[in-house]
């Protein structure tokens, strides 16, 4: 395995932020001449990674080598010098200048003092062409589609650096034509001795182009792998938790399925977003939604509650049919959401521990029927009480408790609001192993009181755990549905990854 | 229940402090500062004219202060002002009842609140690009209203509002204190002062909490449209005229200022409204000081100035933002590239 | 076709319209005196949206811009009136002055990280204070240099004057156009204006930039503010009070994104010479007020608000069909 020498590697690395451990002494090498994928769900540390491989965090420790040469990275503009390459997923260039000033900003031709503008639209034209790209460099970049501004950021990144090309999520936005240009981009990089990492989470377009692939979780390494060595199979499990079992002694428990279900959903959808699905949930069962990143579990999440109103479909609610076009609408209907995003649409963080919980049941009670500060005390004292949330008083800022904490109290902001229906996204993303059994047992203990759940994971073992049945998601659509006996993990990951199911139901 | 009160006490002190000192300064100044004196059933006395002349501020900053802390600003405060001055005088000259013009002003300001609410909040436009639009258009519709001239009237019904009193009080301290009491109590007795803070600090939780932050966010602007047409009353009423050029001129500035030397944050989130009338109060006192003091009026921009300088390096020095100046500047590692 | 340049053929179709307009209706319009008073009047509003252009470009605001005018105005007064000292020196010396008061400004906007909003705020409060510490009256300027550069215009065809003020208001702007788009500073302020982490990671000086384009606002403003003192002769604390808020207008209706990153330097001159046209039309009338001119132009800068938003919700309706996940 070491006889070729690393492009790039790291060993060892750890990065913590205030809280928690990003990445926990993490291995990773890229060798020239290799397209390397570097997988893992939200928050499993990818990003930190880049940002420390581009400097733009400083790990706590480790070591980042360069031809094998220990190197410390001091800044963007240092990793670009040192041969290192990045195009980031979203802000990478300025689409409202010209394609030449995009590709040679900072470092334009001069002439008597001025731009040698023309010069640079030549040479601009002369990057281009080696990537098959002939465009109009004078005009502004927005006019072109993503797909060719992507090309763009991975031109000028490779005449900046050379050497490593880091690439996040390139494809997240491209049509399959798009992609396969990119492709055949990559891999004449590739015969050129570059290395490329990789990030994405189309597992098809890690065996189509990609020579080696690592995965992260939870901030660890899961494994690294030739591609053609792991099956599709055994990479959605390294990908998908399975820290569970160590973590709490919950095992699968039956419930027996519902009469009737009081929430449906017909033929929901919202174009781009996702496909038109079906859903019915009953009170008194989880009903778990497993894929992997980007496979429409958020989007399903955002329709049902109005954040992003659907385009097509009823809803019936108790028979009777409902509309559903704000926020408002959902908890009206006795709908509550934990979204995925804690600190951007979760918490308010600078106010406090009783005020955040109270927001929802405010919120819905109207402007004027204020809930009074002793109420408020009261309520916030009983939750705080009956999920231990850690905090040393329910008057501190909410930004100043652990992520788990946080959690926790955007749960009770819902049940306070005493909902029939509870959409948790991601629920237990990025907190402590004590919090993650706690919200577990949660779950169980709020579907044995009759509440409806719907909760979305990419923990499969959780899933299994809680779920009456399971709706699996693949390419921004609802792909089908196990429950009963049927949900154990292989069945899952085997329909994420779209193999034949032995059983479904 | 002592505890929240005397924090906010302990909160309060650097203005109260403030206060303190520019009075005290006032005082040497001009020994007699602090005589009252009761003149033909009025109140007299420097103390009391910071009050009044304090007044429309203090009224602006009340409407400013719940814009701010959305996360927004509005500037067209002053031209809404002015336009609201020149409602009234004109309505007032062309012989409507009083109780008619002071209705249909306070509509009028509600209107041009409105229409900044609906670009903030709908269109989704930043607050200072919506606002600046009626900041540039508004003194135009206001000499558009009084045709040029400046309006004057001697209707004692209006001109009450600016020079008369009530129980020794004059009216535009009580306008002012009525405003305080209403909004604060509102505040308090309803959920609003919750729910602005958390649009303020975080709209899209807030949105995900089922919060209608648009509908708020309107109201807001609304109210502080209101706000400046009752301001806008009392210096037209003051002056017995509209003057649509200079009526409320930088008066925005000041009230924004207002909000911000009390302690609510340009960024959003906690605010406070009497805090905001204490803001108000320190600038007029610095103003009256400057008149007793015998300098002339236009050197308290300079104090003003240094007032927000100071702010700005206070506030940024407690966060994290002063401190990548100090390593900027004097750290070896700073972030320029070899 | 390019919908970026979609607001400046709005913005010149619209001043040939107004001019149109008032040629049709007074055809004593279409003169080159008229022409050339036009840009002997708005010679200082010019000079100072050029600079305005800039900063909104990158994304900030100036409100200083007023207050700076009148401050080196009165500075040049005081310095040329009471102490006897040549209007070049005092130039040289105002020029020094508002160029670093104007890169101060910009390092606090950088390094604490402060709104420019409330920073220029406090500089418009400073500066103004300023001319008053020097003096409240307004100081009559009588010099042999002034009445010299006064008197130097060069006679257009059809006795109009192509004054020396109009004549450096034209030069900033050629040299604001080559600026924009010949110089690696004004790559840079585009770049800051158009995203400012993109701009960080592609290793553009943020800090520089930010410093730079504040400094030369401070700059042209006090040039404008020497345009103004040899256009009234006079220098005078209470003068250009607003005059923030009509570059600012010209500016947007030149076409530049209030918001930054897009927008052309020429576009701000027809922004600056709509306004002029306006004020002329309403000088020729006689029986119309001057408030008009707030009126249309509030209402242009509406227009423009309005039309650069949808503008920008039609990009993001077209991109978001790619982007979005």
């Amino acid at each position: 395995m070491t006889e070729h020498p690393s492009l790039l590697a790291v060993e060892g690395i750890c990065k913590s932020f205030i809280g928690f451990k990003a990445l926990d002494s993490v291995d990773f090498a890229v060798r020239p001449g290799e397209i390397h994928a570097l997988l893992g769900e939200n928050g499993a540390g990818k990003s930190t990674l880049i940002k420390v491989l581009t400097g733009v965090h400083q790990p706590d420790s480790g070591v980042i080598k360069i031809d094998g040469q220990p190197v410390s990275v001091r800044d963007t503009q240092h990793a670009q010098n040192l041969g290192i390459g990045t195009v980031y997923q979203e802000v990478n260039l300025l689409p409202d200048m010209s394609v030449a000033d995009n590709l040679f900003i900072g470092r334009q031709p001069m002439r008597f003092g001025f731009v040698n503008r023309k010069l640079m639209e030549k040479s601009a034209r002369e990057l281009l062409t080696q990537y098959d790209l002939h465009l109009d460099v004078s005009s502004d970049l927005s006019r072109y589609s993503v797909a060719v501004q992507q090309l763009v950021a991975i031109a000028r990144a490779v005449d900046m650096s050379g050497r490593v090309l880091i690439l996040d999520e390139p494809t997240a936005s491209l049509d399959r034509h798009e992609t396969e240009i990119l492709f055949a981009i990559l891999r004449k990089l590739r015969s050129r001795g570059l290395g490329i990492v990789f990030i994405t989470h189309f597992l098809d377009q890690v065996y189509e182009i990609c020579d080696r692939v690592t995965v992260l979780r939870n901030g660890k390494l899961a494994g690294s792998a030739l591609t053609t060595e792991l099956p599709k199979i055994e990479l959605v499990s390294l990908m998908l938790g399975r820290t569970l079992a160590v973590a709490t002694h919950n095992t699968r428990r039956d419930r027996p399925a519902p009469e009737i279900r009081q929430f449906s959903f017909k033929g929901l959808g919202r174009s781009r977003s996702i496909a038109p699905f079906d859903l019915d949930i009953g009170e008194g069962e989880v009903v778990g939604m497993a894929g992997l990143l980007g496979s429409g579990r958020t989007e399903t999440a955002k329709v049902l509650f109005g954040i992003d109103a659907a385009d097509t479909g009823q809803i019936h609610i108790d028979g009777d049919p409902v509309l559903i076009r704000t926020p408002q609408d959902a908890v009206a209907c006795g709908f509550g959401l934990c979204p995925e995003d804690r600190k951007s649409d979760g918490i308010i963080g600078d106010l406090s521990v009783r005020e955040n919980i109270c927001l929802a049941l405010q919120a819905h009670r109207g402007w004027f029927n204020r809930l009074s500060t002793h109420e408020q005390t009261v309520l916030a004292d009983k939750f705080v009480k009956a999920f231990d949330i850690r905090t040393t008083d329910i008057e501190k800022p909410v930004k100043f408790l652990s992520g788990g904490n946080q959690q926790k109290v955007i749960l009770a902001r819902w049940l306070a609001t005493n909902p029939r229906l509870l959409i948790l996204d991601e629920p237990t993303r990025g907190i402590d192993v004590g919090a993650h059994a706690e919200i577990i047992a949660l779950i169980h203990q709020l579907c044995d009181d009759g509440m409806a759940l719907l909760v979305i994971s990419s923990e499969i073992d959780e899933i299994v755990a809680y779920s009456s049945r399971v709706v699996v998601l693949r390419d921004r659509a609802h792909r089908g549905e196990i429950s009963g006996d049927d949900i154990v993990p292989a069945n899952i990951m085997r329909m994420i990854a779209a193999e034949p199911e032995r059983a479904s139901a | 229940m002592s505890g929240p009160r005397v924090t906010a006490l302990t909160k309060a002190m650097p203005q109260l402090l403030t206060l303190v000192l520019i009075l005290f300064l006032n005082y040497l100044a001009f020994p007699g500062f602090f005589d009252i004196r009761l003149q033909d059933g009025r109140l007299f006395g420097s103390l009391i004219d910071v009050l009044n002349r304090g007044a429309p501020v203090i009224i602006l900053a009340v409407g400013m202060t719940a814009v701010i802390a959305s996360r927004g600003v509005d500037l067209s405060v002053g031209a809404v002002m002015a336009v609201s001055g020149a409602i009234a005088a004109t309505m007032t000259v062309a012989g409507y009842p009083l109780p008619i013009v002071i209705l249909a002003t306070l509509g009028v300001g509600l209107l041009c609140g409105l229409w900044n609410g609906i670009l903030v909040a709908y269109f989704d436009l930043q607050p200072i690009v919506a606002t600046l639009i009626l900041m540039v258009a508004g003194r135009g519709i206001a000499q558009l209203i009084t045709e040029g001239s400046i309006v004057t009237f001697n209707e004692p019904g209006l001109i009450f509002f600016g020079t008369g009193s009530f129980a020794g009080v004059p009216m535009p301290i009580l306008i002012a204190l009525l405003l305080l009491i209403v909004a604060i109590a509102v505040v308090r007795r309803t959920a609003l002062g919750l729910l602005i803070e958390s649009i303020g600090i975080n709209r899209s939780a807030s949105n995900y909490a089922g919060l209608n932050s648009k509908l708020l966010l309107l109201v807001i602007y609304a109210f502080c449209g209101f706000c400046a047409a009752l301001a806008g009353i009392i210096i037209a009423a003051d002056i017995r005229g509209a003057d649509a050029n200079n009526a409320g001129l930088w008066l925005e500035l000041d009230a924004i200022l207002a909000v911000v030397v009390g302690g609510t944050s340009l960024f959003g989130g906690r605010f406070s409204i009497l805090m905001s009338a204490l803001g108000a109060v320190i600038i007029q006192a610095m103003n009256t000081g400057i008149l007793l003091s015998g300098f002339p009026p236009e050197y308290n921009l300079i104090l003003k100035a240094l007032v927000i300088i100071v702010i700005l390096l206070a506030q940024s020095f407690s966060s994290a933002g002063g401190w990548a100046f100090v390593k900027a500047e004097f750290g070896t590692k700073g972030r320029k590239s070899q | 076709m390019n919908t970026r340049l979609l607001p400046l053929y709005a913005t010149l179709l619209i001043c040939i319209i107004a001019y149109a307009v008032c040629v049709f209706q007074f055809p004593m319009m279409f003169s080159t005196r008229v022409a050339g008073n036009l840009l002997t009047d708005n010679a200082f509003l010019g000079i100072a949206a050029v600079g305005m252009t800039f900063v909104i470009l990158s994304g900030g605001i100036d409100l200083s811009v007023g207050s700076v005018i009148a401050f080196t105005g009165v500075l040049l007064a005081v310095l040329i009136t009471h102490y006897g000292i040549h209007p070049l020196i005092a130039f040289a010396i105002a020029l020094v002055i508002t160029t670093a008061f104007g890169a101060s400004m910009g390092a606090v906007i950088h390094y604490l990280e402060v709104p420019a909003f409330i920073v220029t705020l406090a500089g418009m409060f400073l500066a103004r204070g300023m001319c008053f510490v020097m003096t409240t009256d307004s100081i009559p300027v009588n010099h042999q240099f002034y009445t010299y550069l006064q008197g130097l215009y060069y006679l257009l065809p059809g006795g109009g004057r192509l004054t020396f003020i109009g004549c450096l208001m034209l030069l900033i702007f050629a040299f604001g156009i080559v600026m924009a788009h010949f110089s690696k500073f004004g790559s840079y302020i585009y770049a800051v204006g158009g995203n400012r982490t993109s701009a960080e990671l592609m290793g553009v000086p943020v800090a520089k930039t930010t410093i730079g384009i504040y400094a030369m606002s401070g700059f042209l403003s006090g040039l404008a503010g020497i345009v103004f003192s040899l256009y009234t002769s006079a220098g005078y604390s209470l003068a250009a009070v607003g005059v923030e808020l009509d570059t600012i207008a010209a500016v947007v209706i030149g076409g530049t994104l209030l918001t930054g990153g897009v927008g052309y330097v020429a576009g701000t001159f027809i922004g600056v010479i709509i306004q002029g046209i306006i004020q002329t039309y309403i000088v020729f009338d006689g029986t119309l007020s001057s408030w008009w001119t707030k009126i249309v132009v509030g209402i242009l800068l509406f227009s423009f608000i309005a039309l650069q938003r949808l503008l920008v919700l039609l990009s993001s309706k077209r991109t978001a069909t790619l982007t979005k996940p």
